[in-house]
Protein backbone atom coordinates (compact mmCIF):
# COMPACT_ATOMS: atom_id res chain seq x y z
CA UNK A 1 0.00 0.00 0.00
CA UNK A 2 1.58 3.62 -1.02
CA UNK A 3 0.38 6.02 1.89
CA UNK A 4 2.05 8.94 -0.30
CA UNK A 5 -0.33 7.89 -3.02
CA UNK A 6 -2.89 7.62 -0.78
CA UNK A 7 -2.42 11.46 0.32
CA UNK A 8 -1.84 12.63 -2.95
CA UNK A 9 -5.28 11.23 -3.68
CA UNK A 10 -7.26 11.85 -0.76
CA UNK A 11 -5.66 14.87 1.10
CA UNK A 12 -7.42 17.22 -2.13
CA UNK A 13 -10.90 16.05 -0.64
CA UNK A 14 -10.23 17.18 2.79
CA UNK A 15 -11.93 20.25 3.26
CA UNK A 16 -15.00 18.86 1.21
CA UNK A 17 -15.34 16.41 3.34
CA UNK A 18 -15.11 18.01 6.97
CA UNK A 19 -17.48 20.45 5.33
CA UNK A 20 -19.96 17.86 4.51
CA UNK A 21 -19.04 15.70 8.24
CA UNK A 22 -20.08 19.11 9.43
CA UNK A 23 -23.24 19.42 7.57
CA UNK A 24 -24.62 15.98 8.60
CA UNK A 25 -23.20 15.56 12.02
CA UNK A 26 -24.40 19.48 12.66
CA UNK A 27 -21.35 19.31 15.62
CA UNK A 28 -17.58 20.37 15.07
CA UNK A 29 -16.24 17.47 17.54
CA UNK A 30 -18.39 14.65 16.05
CA UNK A 31 -17.47 16.24 12.53
CA UNK A 32 -13.82 15.88 13.12
CA UNK A 33 -13.86 12.45 14.61
CA UNK A 34 -16.26 11.55 11.72
CA UNK A 35 -13.43 12.91 9.10
CA UNK A 36 -10.54 11.17 10.88
CA UNK A 37 -12.33 7.96 11.22
CA UNK A 38 -13.14 7.82 7.38
CA UNK A 39 -9.42 8.65 6.54
CA UNK A 40 -8.27 6.06 8.64
CA UNK A 41 -10.87 3.42 7.25
CA UNK A 42 -9.58 4.57 3.67
CA UNK A 43 -6.10 4.48 4.21
CA UNK A 44 -7.00 0.90 5.40
CA UNK A 45 -8.85 -0.41 3.21
CA UNK A 46 -6.84 2.37 -0.57
CA UNK A 47 -5.48 -1.20 -1.60
CA UNK A 48 -9.09 -1.91 -2.61
CA UNK A 49 -9.73 1.12 -4.19
CA UNK A 50 -8.89 0.60 -8.30
CA UNK A 51 -7.27 3.12 -9.32
CA UNK A 52 -8.78 4.94 -12.41
CA UNK A 53 -12.31 4.76 -10.23
CA UNK A 54 -13.88 7.59 -8.70
CA UNK A 55 -12.10 8.36 -5.41
CA UNK A 56 -14.71 11.21 -4.20
CA UNK A 57 -17.40 8.79 -4.64
CA UNK A 58 -15.32 6.49 -2.66
CA UNK A 59 -14.15 8.77 -0.05
CA UNK A 60 -17.79 10.00 0.32
CA UNK A 61 -19.40 7.13 0.65
CA UNK A 62 -17.19 5.81 3.60
CA UNK A 63 -18.13 8.74 5.26
CA UNK A 64 -21.53 7.85 5.05
CA UNK A 65 -21.45 4.52 6.20
CA UNK A 66 -19.11 5.84 9.12
CA UNK A 67 -22.05 8.38 9.74
CA UNK A 68 -24.52 5.58 10.05
CA UNK A 69 -22.60 3.70 12.27
CA UNK A 70 -21.44 6.87 14.84
CA UNK A 71 -23.01 8.22 17.53
CA UNK A 72 -24.45 10.79 16.20
CA UNK A 73 -25.45 8.83 13.07
CA UNK A 74 -27.62 6.49 15.59
CA UNK A 75 -29.13 9.06 17.25
CA UNK A 76 -30.33 10.51 14.15
CA UNK A 77 -31.79 7.11 13.11
CA UNK A 78 -33.64 6.60 16.33
CA UNK A 79 -35.12 10.03 15.92
CA UNK A 80 -35.83 10.54 11.99
CA UNK A 81 -37.17 8.29 9.29
CA UNK A 82 -33.85 7.31 7.27
CA UNK A 83 -36.10 5.68 4.69
CA UNK A 84 -38.34 6.52 1.73
CA UNK A 85 -41.43 5.10 3.18
CA UNK A 86 -43.39 9.18 3.12
CA UNK A 87 -46.18 9.73 1.24
CA UNK A 88 -46.59 12.02 -1.28
CA UNK A 89 -44.49 15.23 -0.19
CA UNK A 90 -45.33 17.46 -3.05
CA UNK A 91 -48.83 17.77 -2.11
CA UNK A 92 -48.59 18.72 0.92
CA UNK A 93 -45.95 21.56 0.14
CA UNK A 94 -48.12 22.75 -3.25
CA UNK A 95 -50.90 24.81 -1.40
CA UNK A 96 -48.54 26.75 1.02
CA UNK A 97 -45.78 27.24 -0.66
CA UNK A 98 -45.46 29.65 -3.85
CA UNK A 99 -42.39 29.62 -6.14
CA UNK A 100 -42.35 33.63 -5.81
CA UNK A 101 -42.03 32.91 -1.92
CA UNK A 102 -39.09 30.51 -2.45
CA UNK A 103 -37.39 32.77 -4.49
CA UNK A 104 -37.70 35.78 -2.00
CA UNK A 105 -36.52 33.65 0.95
CA UNK A 106 -33.43 31.56 -0.86
CA UNK A 107 -32.06 35.23 -1.06
CA UNK A 108 -31.58 35.15 2.95
CA UNK A 109 -28.40 32.84 3.15
CA UNK A 110 -29.36 32.59 7.01
CA UNK A 111 -33.14 31.42 6.29
CA UNK A 112 -31.90 29.17 3.82
CA UNK A 113 -29.15 27.57 5.92
CA UNK A 114 -32.18 26.89 8.44
CA UNK A 115 -34.04 25.09 6.46
CA UNK A 116 -31.71 22.76 4.66
CA UNK A 117 -30.40 21.81 8.95
CA UNK A 118 -34.20 21.24 9.58
CA UNK A 119 -34.41 18.42 7.14
CA UNK A 120 -33.65 14.53 8.55
CA UNK A 121 -30.45 14.09 7.64
CA UNK A 122 -30.64 11.74 4.84
CA UNK A 123 -32.81 14.66 2.42
CA UNK A 124 -29.93 17.11 3.52
CA UNK A 125 -27.55 14.48 2.66
CA UNK A 126 -28.70 13.95 -0.46
CA UNK A 127 -29.16 17.79 -1.21
CA UNK A 128 -25.54 18.60 0.18
CA UNK A 129 -24.49 15.82 -2.31
CA UNK A 130 -26.34 16.88 -5.33
CA UNK A 131 -26.45 20.96 -5.16
CA UNK A 132 -23.15 21.80 -3.32
CA UNK A 133 -20.95 18.71 -4.35
CA UNK A 134 -22.15 18.72 -7.96
CA UNK A 135 -22.19 14.64 -7.93
CA UNK A 136 -24.35 12.98 -11.03
CA UNK A 137 -27.24 10.71 -9.81
CA UNK A 138 -24.50 8.13 -10.77
CA UNK A 139 -22.20 9.08 -8.29
CA UNK A 140 -24.91 10.17 -5.44
CA UNK A 141 -25.88 5.95 -6.45
CA UNK A 142 -22.28 5.37 -5.49
CA UNK A 143 -22.15 7.10 -2.47
CA UNK A 144 -25.41 6.26 -0.67
CA UNK A 145 -25.40 2.80 -1.97
CA UNK A 146 -29.01 3.42 -3.64
CA UNK A 147 -30.52 2.11 -6.75
CA UNK A 148 -30.50 5.61 -9.07
CA UNK A 149 -34.71 5.65 -8.81
CA UNK A 150 -34.04 5.98 -5.00
CA UNK A 151 -31.53 8.98 -6.10
CA UNK A 152 -34.30 10.57 -7.68
CA UNK A 153 -37.43 10.20 -5.70
CA UNK A 154 -35.38 11.32 -2.49
CA UNK A 155 -33.70 13.96 -3.98
CA UNK A 156 -37.70 14.97 -5.01
CA UNK A 157 -38.58 14.85 -1.56
CA UNK A 158 -35.62 16.50 -0.10
CA UNK A 159 -36.49 19.30 -2.23
CA UNK A 160 -39.76 19.40 -1.49
CA UNK A 161 -39.17 18.99 2.15
CA UNK A 162 -36.70 21.90 1.88
CA UNK A 163 -39.40 24.36 0.16
CA UNK A 164 -41.58 23.60 2.75
CA UNK A 165 -39.24 24.51 5.83
CA UNK A 166 -38.39 27.78 3.42
CA UNK A 167 -41.70 28.73 2.93
CA UNK A 168 -43.14 27.68 6.71
CA UNK A 169 -40.41 29.82 8.45
CA UNK A 170 -42.45 32.95 9.31
CA UNK A 171 -45.90 33.13 9.40
CA UNK A 172 -46.68 31.12 12.35
CA UNK A 173 -50.43 29.77 10.91
CA UNK A 174 -48.20 28.03 8.22
CA UNK A 175 -46.64 25.32 10.85
CA UNK B 1 -47.78 16.90 -10.46
CA UNK B 2 -47.96 19.89 -10.97
CA UNK B 3 -51.88 21.22 -12.53
CA UNK B 4 -50.00 21.52 -15.99
CA UNK B 5 -49.36 17.82 -15.45
CA UNK B 6 -45.89 17.97 -15.88
CA UNK B 7 -43.79 15.76 -13.61
CA UNK B 8 -41.55 17.19 -10.94
CA UNK B 9 -39.09 14.44 -10.34
CA UNK B 10 -38.18 14.80 -14.38
CA UNK B 11 -37.89 18.74 -14.31
CA UNK B 12 -35.45 18.57 -11.58
CA UNK B 13 -33.45 15.76 -13.24
CA UNK B 14 -33.48 17.97 -16.34
CA UNK B 15 -32.38 20.93 -14.01
CA UNK B 16 -29.70 18.31 -13.06
CA UNK B 17 -28.60 17.52 -16.60
CA UNK B 18 -29.84 14.14 -15.88
CA UNK B 19 -32.67 13.63 -18.57
CA UNK B 20 -32.11 12.92 -22.53
CA UNK B 21 -32.06 15.25 -25.04
CA UNK B 22 -35.33 14.02 -26.65
CA UNK B 23 -36.82 14.73 -23.33
CA UNK B 24 -34.76 18.33 -22.64
CA UNK B 25 -36.10 19.47 -25.70
CA UNK B 26 -39.75 19.06 -25.34
CA UNK B 27 -39.02 19.98 -21.82
CA UNK B 28 -37.84 23.97 -23.06
CA UNK B 29 -41.07 23.75 -25.52
CA UNK B 30 -43.36 22.86 -22.65
CA UNK B 31 -41.20 25.45 -20.60
CA UNK B 32 -41.37 28.38 -23.30
CA UNK B 33 -45.65 28.30 -22.42
CA UNK B 34 -45.97 27.52 -19.15
CA UNK B 35 -45.43 29.92 -16.73
CA UNK B 36 -46.38 27.53 -13.55
CA UNK B 37 -43.33 25.63 -14.63
CA UNK B 38 -41.18 28.29 -15.68
CA UNK B 39 -42.17 29.73 -12.23
CA UNK B 40 -40.66 27.12 -10.43
CA UNK B 41 -37.82 26.62 -12.40
CA UNK B 42 -36.81 30.23 -11.61
CA UNK B 43 -37.34 29.24 -8.08
CA UNK B 44 -35.30 25.96 -8.39
CA UNK B 45 -32.47 27.38 -9.81
CA UNK B 46 -31.96 30.60 -7.34
CA UNK B 47 -32.27 28.12 -4.40
CA UNK B 48 -29.21 26.26 -6.42
CA UNK B 49 -27.15 29.51 -6.58
CA UNK B 50 -27.79 29.94 -2.77
CA UNK B 51 -26.90 27.11 -1.95
CA UNK B 52 -23.17 27.45 -2.88
CA UNK B 53 -22.24 29.13 -0.05
CA UNK B 54 -22.98 26.13 2.04
CA UNK B 55 -19.84 24.63 0.36
CA UNK B 56 -17.86 26.82 2.28
CA UNK B 57 -19.81 27.21 5.15
CA UNK B 58 -17.51 25.30 7.32
CA UNK B 59 -13.56 25.05 7.44
CA UNK B 60 -11.58 22.61 9.23
CA UNK B 61 -8.98 24.13 11.74
CA UNK B 62 -5.43 23.90 10.38
CA UNK B 63 -4.12 21.69 13.41
CA UNK B 64 -7.13 19.27 12.65
CA UNK B 65 -5.63 19.13 9.13
CA UNK B 66 -2.39 18.82 10.34
CA UNK B 67 -4.01 15.65 12.93
CA UNK B 68 -5.11 13.77 9.89
CA UNK B 69 -1.65 14.74 7.79
CA UNK B 70 0.67 13.04 10.31
CA UNK B 71 -2.06 10.63 10.49
CA UNK B 72 -2.08 9.54 6.78
CA UNK B 73 1.20 10.47 5.90
CA UNK B 74 4.12 8.20 5.20
CA UNK B 75 6.00 7.09 8.31
CA UNK B 76 9.21 10.00 8.60
CA UNK B 77 12.00 9.37 11.23
CA UNK B 78 12.01 12.28 13.77
CA UNK B 79 16.01 13.71 14.11
CA UNK B 80 14.90 16.49 15.87
CA UNK B 81 16.03 14.66 19.30
CA UNK B 82 19.90 13.98 17.70
CA UNK B 83 22.61 17.10 17.76
CA UNK B 84 23.21 16.66 14.01
CA UNK B 85 20.63 18.37 12.75
CA UNK B 86 22.52 20.18 9.88
CA UNK B 87 23.14 16.01 8.22
CA UNK B 88 20.04 15.28 9.55
CA UNK B 89 18.39 18.03 7.06
CA UNK B 90 20.49 16.90 3.63
CA UNK B 91 20.05 13.50 4.60
CA UNK B 92 16.17 14.43 4.02
CA UNK B 93 16.64 15.86 1.21
CA UNK B 94 18.43 13.54 -0.59
CA UNK B 95 15.74 11.26 0.21
CA UNK B 96 12.78 13.44 -0.96
CA UNK B 97 15.10 13.81 -4.27
CA UNK B 98 15.17 9.53 -4.74
CA UNK B 99 11.36 9.49 -3.39
CA UNK B 100 10.52 12.12 -6.19
CA UNK B 101 12.45 10.58 -9.28
CA UNK B 102 11.30 7.37 -8.51
CA UNK B 103 7.96 8.63 -8.12
CA UNK B 104 8.05 10.21 -11.47
CA UNK B 105 9.32 6.85 -13.09
CA UNK B 106 6.58 5.25 -11.68
CA UNK B 107 4.01 7.20 -12.55
CA UNK B 108 5.25 7.51 -16.35
CA UNK B 109 5.24 3.91 -16.81
CA UNK B 110 1.71 3.49 -15.17
CA UNK B 111 0.86 6.32 -16.47
CA UNK B 112 -0.79 4.95 -20.20
CA UNK B 113 -2.36 2.45 -17.74
CA UNK B 114 -4.61 4.64 -15.98
CA UNK B 115 -5.90 6.03 -19.81
CA UNK B 116 -6.36 2.59 -20.85
CA UNK B 117 -8.15 1.28 -17.76
CA UNK B 118 -10.44 3.98 -18.13
CA UNK B 119 -11.14 2.94 -21.22
CA UNK B 120 -11.96 -0.82 -20.76
CA UNK B 121 -13.72 0.83 -17.58
CA UNK B 122 -16.19 1.50 -19.86
CA UNK B 123 -16.40 -1.47 -22.04
CA UNK B 124 -16.83 -3.74 -18.29
CA UNK B 125 -19.30 -1.53 -17.27
CA UNK B 126 -23.39 -2.39 -17.18
CA UNK B 127 -24.04 1.38 -17.43
CA UNK B 128 -20.96 2.85 -18.99
CA UNK B 129 -22.56 6.29 -20.37
CA UNK B 130 -23.35 9.01 -17.80
CA UNK B 131 -25.44 10.69 -21.50
CA UNK B 132 -26.29 8.42 -24.02
CA UNK B 133 -27.05 9.89 -27.19
CA UNK B 134 -25.67 9.86 -30.89
CA UNK B 135 -26.18 13.09 -31.23
CA UNK B 136 -23.26 15.59 -30.42
CA UNK B 137 -25.03 18.62 -29.94
CA UNK B 138 -26.37 16.60 -26.74
CA UNK B 139 -23.36 14.66 -25.46
CA UNK B 140 -21.50 18.36 -25.81
CA UNK B 141 -24.02 20.55 -23.93
CA UNK B 142 -23.94 18.19 -20.94
CA UNK B 143 -20.38 17.85 -19.96
CA UNK B 144 -20.61 21.80 -19.98
CA UNK B 145 -22.58 21.31 -16.74
CA UNK B 146 -20.41 19.10 -15.31
CA UNK B 147 -16.63 20.12 -16.92
CA UNK B 148 -14.84 23.11 -16.32
CA UNK B 149 -13.75 23.96 -19.97
CA UNK B 150 -15.50 23.25 -23.47
CA UNK B 151 -14.48 21.47 -26.50
CA UNK B 152 -15.85 20.51 -29.63
CA UNK B 153 -16.75 17.33 -30.97
CA UNK B 154 -16.59 16.79 -34.85
CA UNK B 155 -19.32 15.80 -37.15
CA UNK B 156 -19.92 12.11 -36.90
CA UNK B 157 -22.88 11.48 -39.33
CA UNK B 158 -22.04 9.75 -42.54
CA UNK B 159 -18.44 8.81 -41.26
CA UNK B 160 -17.30 5.35 -40.26
CA UNK B 161 -17.88 6.65 -36.04
CA UNK B 162 -21.13 6.66 -34.47
CA UNK B 163 -21.43 8.56 -31.49
CA UNK B 164 -22.41 6.32 -28.32
CA UNK B 165 -22.24 8.88 -25.46
CA UNK B 166 -20.12 10.61 -22.58
CA UNK B 167 -19.47 10.46 -19.00
CA UNK B 168 -17.56 11.95 -16.66
CA UNK B 169 -14.44 10.39 -14.71
CA UNK B 170 -11.59 11.34 -13.01
CA UNK B 171 -7.67 11.08 -14.91
CA UNK B 172 -4.93 11.52 -12.56
CA UNK B 173 -7.75 13.38 -10.01
CA UNK B 174 -8.69 15.53 -12.98
CA UNK B 175 -11.99 15.74 -14.15
CA UNK B 176 -12.21 14.71 -17.57
CA UNK B 177 -14.76 14.18 -19.91
CA UNK B 178 -15.32 10.67 -21.86
CA UNK B 179 -16.49 10.32 -25.13
CA UNK B 180 -17.27 6.68 -26.99
CA UNK B 181 -17.73 6.24 -30.17
CA UNK B 182 -17.94 2.93 -32.20
CA UNK B 183 -16.02 2.39 -35.25
CA UNK B 184 -17.68 -1.54 -36.76
CA UNK B 185 -16.74 -3.73 -33.80
CA UNK B 186 -14.60 -1.36 -32.07
CA UNK B 187 -15.49 0.69 -29.07
CA UNK B 188 -12.90 4.01 -28.83
CA UNK B 189 -12.57 6.41 -25.86
CA UNK B 190 -11.65 10.16 -26.30
CA UNK B 191 -10.63 11.51 -23.11
CA UNK B 192 -10.21 15.37 -22.84
CA UNK B 193 -8.64 17.05 -19.67
CA UNK B 194 -6.99 20.24 -18.93
CA UNK B 195 -3.43 20.07 -19.33
CA UNK B 196 -1.57 20.97 -16.52
CA UNK B 197 2.23 20.11 -15.89
CA UNK B 198 1.54 17.20 -14.14
CA UNK B 199 -0.47 15.79 -16.89
CA UNK B 200 2.11 16.77 -19.03
CA UNK B 201 4.71 14.89 -16.83
CA UNK B 202 2.95 11.91 -16.76
CA UNK B 203 1.63 11.27 -20.25
CA UNK B 204 4.15 12.44 -22.49
CA UNK B 205 3.23 13.64 -25.71
CA UNK B 206 3.66 11.25 -28.61
CA UNK B 207 3.96 11.91 -32.44
CA UNK B 208 1.21 9.46 -33.97
CA UNK B 209 -0.49 6.25 -32.82
CA UNK B 210 1.37 4.59 -30.21
CA UNK B 211 0.95 0.99 -29.07
CA UNK B 212 0.43 0.52 -25.07
CA UNK B 213 -1.18 -2.13 -23.83
CA UNK B 214 -2.13 -3.76 -27.02
CA UNK B 215 -4.36 -0.76 -27.63
CA UNK B 216 -3.50 2.09 -30.46
CA UNK B 217 -3.12 5.55 -28.48
CA UNK B 218 -3.04 9.00 -30.08
CA UNK B 219 -2.71 12.04 -27.70
CA UNK B 220 -1.92 15.86 -28.02
CA UNK B 221 -2.68 19.23 -26.03
CA UNK B 222 -4.14 22.05 -27.72
CA UNK B 223 -4.87 25.59 -26.51
CA UNK B 224 -4.92 24.13 -23.07
CA UNK B 225 -6.52 20.79 -23.47
CA UNK B 226 -5.08 17.63 -23.50
CA UNK B 227 -6.66 15.18 -26.03
CA UNK B 228 -6.50 11.31 -25.61
CA UNK B 229 -8.14 8.60 -28.41
CA UNK B 230 -7.32 5.14 -27.30
CA UNK B 231 -9.03 1.92 -28.26
CA UNK B 232 -8.21 -1.45 -30.17
CA UNK B 233 -9.43 -0.76 -33.38
CA UNK B 234 -6.53 -0.24 -36.20
CA UNK B 235 -4.04 2.40 -36.61
CA UNK B 236 -5.77 4.71 -39.71
CA UNK B 237 -9.39 4.42 -37.53
CA UNK B 238 -7.70 5.97 -34.41
CA UNK B 239 -5.91 8.27 -36.63
CA UNK B 240 -8.78 9.44 -38.84
CA UNK B 241 -10.84 10.27 -35.54
CA UNK B 242 -7.91 12.03 -34.10
CA UNK B 243 -7.76 14.16 -37.21
CA UNK B 244 -11.32 14.81 -36.85
CA UNK B 245 -11.30 15.94 -33.53
CA UNK B 246 -8.17 17.96 -34.16
CA UNK B 247 -10.22 20.23 -37.35
CA UNK B 248 -13.17 20.43 -34.55
CA UNK B 249 -10.56 22.17 -32.41
CA UNK B 250 -8.29 23.93 -33.93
Amino acid sequence: MDRAFFEQLAMPLFDQLYNHARWITGDRIDAEDLVQETYAKALKGFAAFAEGTNIRAWMFRILRNTFLTSRSGLAAQRTEYLEDEVGNAEEAVAHAVTPELILMRSQNEQALFAALESLPVNYRQIILLCEVEEMSYREIAQVLDVPLGTVMSRLSRARAGLREALGADVPEEVR
Amino acid sequence: MMPCGQDHEILAAYLDGEVQAEQGNALEQHLRTCTECAAEVASALSVRRAMRAAKTRFTPSAQFRQKIQSQIAPKRRSFRSFGFLPIAMAAVAILVVALVLTRQNTLQGDAFREVADLHTGDLASANPYDVVSSDRHTVKPWFQGHIPFAFNLPEFAGTEFTLLGGRLVYLHQQPTAQVVVGMRQHKISILIAQDSPALATAFPLSTGVDVRDSFNVETWSNHGLRFFVIGDADETGIQHLAQALQSANP
